[in-house]
């Protein structure tokens, strides 16, 4: 699939819930560890799994550094958070993360819609927000928020997801940009990113070898 | 179309008619809950703007404390965490009971299910009868319910399992009584607690504490604010008091996380070092100021700087 983004993109949110476990695996565990941009996390928790769980199980599986959020946390590429259990999380215009324990918010808490929507206000057109399998229909509001706030959309296929009514209130809810099968969701993101200002200044130790048009090449440093 | 840049005016004005009209000073309140409070009222009220508040609430007194109500009301629940309860009879009770008398500040007690836990925990390790709790909260309709303790039936199944988790011996049940819909806490366990209104942001210290408790309010406080509440907490403490925050707060970001160490890190739990000492209380003088004197002074000087 040929992508042409131009857009700067700073962030990645993504909401799931029944199912979301393994898909949130396929996703990260093909990210590179240099991806430059952090990734957010709201999966619905079953109570009764101890702390840390999904955090422990994807840092194992991913070449990033994943871990709860934690409350006035400054949000860093490199890092994947998940939300809390328990917990909704919210993410202030200054990028960092606050807490509450607010009331559900269509029986969820997190609620993906929470993340979502504060998502979009941070980081307006310089956000992706991805929905994944799931069985209730949390997320689709957010989902729509960000794409009014001039952000890219990704819904998982409902066809391929485990659970699809989630995915299929997020494409009733608003005009998505791409909807996809799990394991093409990736490339997505990283062509996404490839532009990304952090990658150039993560890269610039190298060199890069251009084609001289006569012939031989230079190389320039950056 | 968004509209995020007049919002953002808007509620700057919004806070500035509250904090002028009433006292109340939300301006360093983490944003994006404050925020979503704000829209959600809106929505409660058929309002479409933000702004169109202002006018409202500063000629009608009801409807701004309806507003009040919503901007500060927090979910709670009984032995909430339970770790958290066991960690208190296992590093702090033993201390407790060296005092001949203790006082306990539950600073945001919402509608007093914790603090009625604690009332539950003091009774079962003997403290109780020389314990005085002090219980505040910024939201007047939660104290209420706290007052009654009464809460719905429904609940109780929730309860009485954060109760046997959190070590509890006695059937949950001798504590209170119920009817068709409600459980009723049991006079007993409210003899020793003294609920009043305090505002955290504004209000000052009114007592000397053994222990403080205050789990889930700093969370909806931005950084400035945190330290603010965090350094009452300091001077509100006896020598090597003991301060319980909720699970996902710290003392980490603050800057006097150096005047406490921690007892329980999973748990929050914090003791001041001996060196600390309250810049309120001489040294061995356990004052207690009125708590109905120290509250709302600031409100009042607020007001009158009209």
């Amino acid at each position: 699939m040929n992508y042409n983004f131009t857009s700067n993109y700073q962030a990645i949110v993504i909401g799931a819930s029944a199912g979301g476990m393994d898909a949130l695996r396929v996703i990260l565990s093909s990210m590179p560890n240099d991806f430059p941009v952090p990734v957010i996390i709201v999966q619905h928790l079953s109570p009764d799994k101890p702390d840390h769980y999904l955090a422990e199980y994807l840092n194992n599986r991913c070449n990033l550094n994943v871990k709860e959020a934690d409350e006035k946390e400054s949000i860093e590429a490199g890092n994947v958070y998940i939300a809390p259990a328990a917990y909704h999380l919210l993410v202030e215009t200054d990028r960092s993360f606050s807490l509450s324990v607010n009331d559900k918010i269509r029986f969820c808490r997190p609620s993906i819609d929470v993340l979502f929507e504060s998502a979009a206000e941070a980081y307006s057109t310089e956000l992706i927000g991805i929905i994944l399998t799931g069985a209730n229909s949390d997320g689709a509001e957010g989902l729509k928020t960000i794409k009014e706030s001039g952000g890219l959309t990704v819904v998982q296929d409902p066809e391929t997801a485990e659970s699809n009514s989630m995915p299929r209130s997020a494409i009733e809810a608003c005009d998505v940009d791409h909807i996809l099968p799990l394991n093409e969701i990736p490339g997505l993101l990283l062509a996404a990113t490839m532009n990304n200002q952090n990658r150039l200044t993560t890269v610039s130790r190298g060199s890069i070898r251009h084609a001289n048009p006569e012939g031989g090449s230079d190389e320039d440093q950056i | 179309m968004r509209k995020t840049g007049t919002e953002n005016l808007e509620i700057s004005l919004l806070l500035d008619a509250i904090l002028k009209q009433y006292g109340y000073d939300f301006r360093n309140y983490s944003q994006a809950s404050f925020k979503r409070r704000i829209k959600a009222f809106l929505n409660k009220k058929g309002v479409d703007l933000i702004s169109e508040l202002i006018p409202r609430l500063i000629h009608d007194k009801k409807f701004f404390e309806s507003l009040l109500h919503t901007l500060t009301i927090t979910v709670t629940e009984m032995f909430r965490d339970p770790p958290v309860y066991k960690a208190i009879r296992e590093h702090i009770v033993p201390v407790l009971r060296t005092y001949p008398f203790i006082r306990i500040w539950h600073a945001g007690c919402a509608t007093g299910e914790e603090v009625y836990s604690m009332a539950i925990l003091l009774e079962q390790e003997g403290l109780y009868e020389r314990s005085q709790i002090y219980a505040t909260d910024i939201n007047s309709d939660s104290l209420d319910t706290a007052k009654h303790g009464t809460y719905p039936i429904s609940a109780i199944k929730k309860y009485t399992s954060n109760y046997h988790n959190a070590g509890g011996d006695k059937p949950l049940s001798e504590y209170y009584h119920s009817d068709s819909n409600s459980i009723i806490m049991s006079s007993d366990l409210k003899k020793n607690i003294l609920f009043s209104p305090h505002n955290l942001v504004t209000d000052s210290v009114f007592g000397e504490m053994h222990l403080i408790i205050c789990r889930n309010v700093l969370i909806y406080f931005n950084r400035t604010l945190q330290d603010r509440v965090l350094n009452l907490f300091c001077d509100s403490l006896v020598r090597k008091g003991f301060l319980c925050l909720g699970d996902k707060e710290s003392l980490r970001f603050s800057n006097i996380a150096d005047k406490f160490v921690t007892v329980g890190s999973r748990e929050k739990l914090y003791q001041t070092k001996p060196s600390t000492r309250s810049s309120h209380f001489e040294a061995g003088a356990g004052a207690i100021l009125s708590i109905h004197e120290t509250a709302g002074v600031n409100r009042r000087k607020s007001r009158s700087t009209q």
